[in-house]
């Protein structure tokens, strides 16, 4: 019914460079959207995988992150006994009061260094965590002493926080005793340690950080959170961890926000390209058009067939894109925070979604780049498209 | 009383260039019956292009009434214009006009794409098209791998695939060496004898017009009655 397929991609092979130079200019632009995409989702999912469903966050009322929060011993003996709250084999309320604060490690790329969060927690605290983590070398740490525990992204971003290892802060040296899995959760780019060794070092015993509360239920969290923020003595924000961790992904807003603007910059270059090639193709080519229209192809065939053939370019384009951002997939990197001040080491992560995403925008550019000129070559009165050569 | 194919009643075609008008075809009223053969003949910028463009509904008249197969071209849409053209008329171009990533064969088989053919029969359409005009051979050959006289058998075959009433040519043989044009010409004749389609020939050369059945002269514009000539023609 139309004029065929063949005869475009047999015009993009012909003007080879052409067409390689095109879609290479939308690969480029294609790339740079998969990466920040990339980065975002892996952003999104480092913090997505943390939080038990169930686990509620306690702060100091107004705190936006752990580390600029408060919360004091004696509110901790309050809140843990509210109704809601989950308790273990024991009997125990499943609660953990931790103090949250931040080290400066560096590495042969970061020699200034950068905020890494420092944990200190009770086993209780780490029992209420331990679906996610596991250790990987070495063993936990012991009560009352100066030991820690990294995270698998620390140790290898970090050569000098690895097993064995001594850790400068607080008042004196600290011993890595093990490397723990969290998989993709926060607690991969923390470290953990006694929480009473810490509160000592940091002159903190009585005014510590934040709590974390197993709710018993779905139903019961919503109750003991309301309960806990109407609580005016008590003074505190409860929100589920979940949600807290995924607030966090707002610190690569402002990344992404260039990083949009910038692959919007070079979609608009690259479409621009892409319309030129096919405007001098449409030039070059205006004899066959007028031609293809004595042979009984209508204006909207002429139309159709120049805008797929700039979708072809493009689709080359995006696979060029792919190939370029590929690569990326995985690849291990940190991100400062500019509300904890910490960093959190996250894998880019090139999603088949994200893939998709790539191919409709390069079908965008070339579709919006390809419309204009195609559009022109359709409206050319046959006398005039033939005369031209 | 034979079909009349082609009518033409004061036919004008103007066209603006800067603030002048020029008439590149006056007046001219003609008959053509089904199954002639007339060749098209007079000076350079007489009108003879304007005339068969007329013809084929690739530009539309000024003023004038045309009639062609029956169909009144001025109440046509652009639409339905394509779609007359595609069915019934088969236009051949002095530059032959091949689509040139396309093989002898695509080439061919490109107005059968509009129609409702499977691939099937078009290929066997196609084929044997090219085979009429002695390219049977030369199916995958693209226009670049062919001599010029093959290239317009080629534009002949394609011209022909639709099996269409009316024939129509500009300078067919323009390019041609001296050869090749007398096969392109024995191949109009054949199709005006033997297939008993109407053929209109715009040509500069006077031996070729002596394969047309008739001769109707232009000069500037205006088209002249049967059987006269420009004042200084000297063929
Ligand atoms: N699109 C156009 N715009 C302006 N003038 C035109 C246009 N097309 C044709 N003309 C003019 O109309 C006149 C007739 O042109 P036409 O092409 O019909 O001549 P022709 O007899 O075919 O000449 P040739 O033998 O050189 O092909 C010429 O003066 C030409 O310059
Ligand atoms: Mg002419």
């Amino acid at each position: 019914m139309a004029i065929p397929l063949s005869y475009n991609l047999r015009n993009l092979m012909a003007r080879r460079t052409t067409t390689l130079m095109t879609a290479l200019g939308i690969g480029l632009s294609v790339a740079m959207l998969l990466s920040i995409l990339a980065m975002v989702e892996g952003l999104r999912s480092a913090f997505a995988a943390t939080g038990h469903p169930l686990n509620v966050m306690v702060m100091r009322k107004g705190s936006t992150a752990e580390l600029n929060s408060t919360l004091a011993q004696e509110t901790f003996r309050i809140i843990k006994t509210k109704p809601g709250v989950a308790r273990d084999a024991r009997g125990e309320p499943k609660a953990s009061l931790e103090l949250v604060t931040v080290i400066l490690l560096e590495n042969p790329e970061i020699p200034s260094g950068i905020n890494i969060n420092v944990r200190g927690l009770t086993a209780d605290g780490f029992a209420m965590r331990d679906s996610d983590i596991r250790i990987v070398q070495g063993r936990m740490f012991q009560s009352g002493r100066r030991e820690v525990v990294v995270g698998q992204g620390i140790a290898d971003r970090y050569p000098m926080a690895r097993l064995g290892k001594p850790l400068q802060f607080g008042k004196g040296e600290w011993q890595v005793v093990g490397v723990m899995d969290a998989g993709r959760s926060a607690a991969n780019s923390e470290v953990f340690c006694d929480l009473f060794q810490l509160a000592s070092d940091q002159n903190r015993e009585t005014t510590l950080s934040s709590a974390l509360l197993r709710a018993t239920d779905e139903v019961s969290m919503r109750v003991l959170m309301n309960t806990l923020a109407d609580d005016k003595q008590l003074s505190v924000d409860a929100l589920p961890e979940a949600k807290y961790y995924a607030d966090q992904t707002a610190s690569g807003q402002p990344i992404q926000a260039v990083g949009i603007l910038v692959a919007i910059i070079m979609a608009i270059g690259s479409g621009f390209a892409a319309m030129n090639t096919m405007y001098a193709a449409a030039a070059r080519r205006s004899a066959e058009i007028g031609t293809l229209r004595v042979l009984g192809f209508s204006k909207l065939a002429i139309l159709t067939s120049f805008v797929l053939e700039s979708l072809l370019l493009s689709l080359l384009g995006a696979i060029f894109g792919c190939l370029l951002a590929l690569p990326l997939n995985n690849l291990e990197t940190g991100i400062g925070n500019s509300v904890t001040f910490s960093e959190t080491t996250f894998s880019l992560r090139i999603t088949p979604a994200i893939m998709a995403t790539g191919f409709a925008f390069a079908l965008v550019i070339g579709g919006l780049g390809g419309l204009i000129p195609a559009a022109s070559a359709a409206r050319k009165e046959i006398l005039t498209a033939l005369r031209q050569n | 009383m034979s079909e009349v194919v082609i009518e033409t009643r004061n036919l004008t075609k103007e066209f603006a260039r800067d603030e002048f008008r020029i008439a590149a075809l006056k007046h001219a009223s003609i008959q053509i019956n089904k199954g002639d053969f007339v060749a098209l003949m007079g000076p350079s910028g007489s009108g003879k292009s304007t005339l068969l463009h007329l013809i084929a509904a690739m530009d539309r008249p000024s003023n004038g009434d045309i009639r062609v197969l029956g169909e009144d071209l001025r109440s046509l849409s652009d639409g339905a214009i394509a779609r007359w053209r595609n069915a019934h008329v088969g236009f051949i171009f002095q530059s032959f006009n091949l689509l040139p990533v396309l093989t002898a064969l695509e080439n061919v088989e490109l107005p059968l794409k509009l129609t409702r053919m499977a691939k099937s029969e078009r290929t066997a359409h196609a084929t044997k098209a090219l085979q009429l005009v002695g390219l049977g051979e030369r199916l995958t050959h693209t226009p670049r791998q062919l001599s010029g006289g093959q290239e317009q058998r080629v534009a002949i075959a394609r011209a022909i695939v639709t099996d269409p009433d009316l024939i129509l040519a500009d300078e067919p043989t323009g390019n041609l060496d001296a050869a090749s044009a007398r096969d392109v010409l024995e191949m109009l004749v054949t199709l005006n004898k033997e297939f008993g389609k109407t053929i209109v020939m715009v040509t500069h050369d006077p031996h070729s017009a002596k394969s047309a059945s008739s001769v109707r002269y232009l000069e500037k514009g205006e088209l002249l009655p049967p059987g006269a000539k420009p004042v200084d023609w000297d063929a």
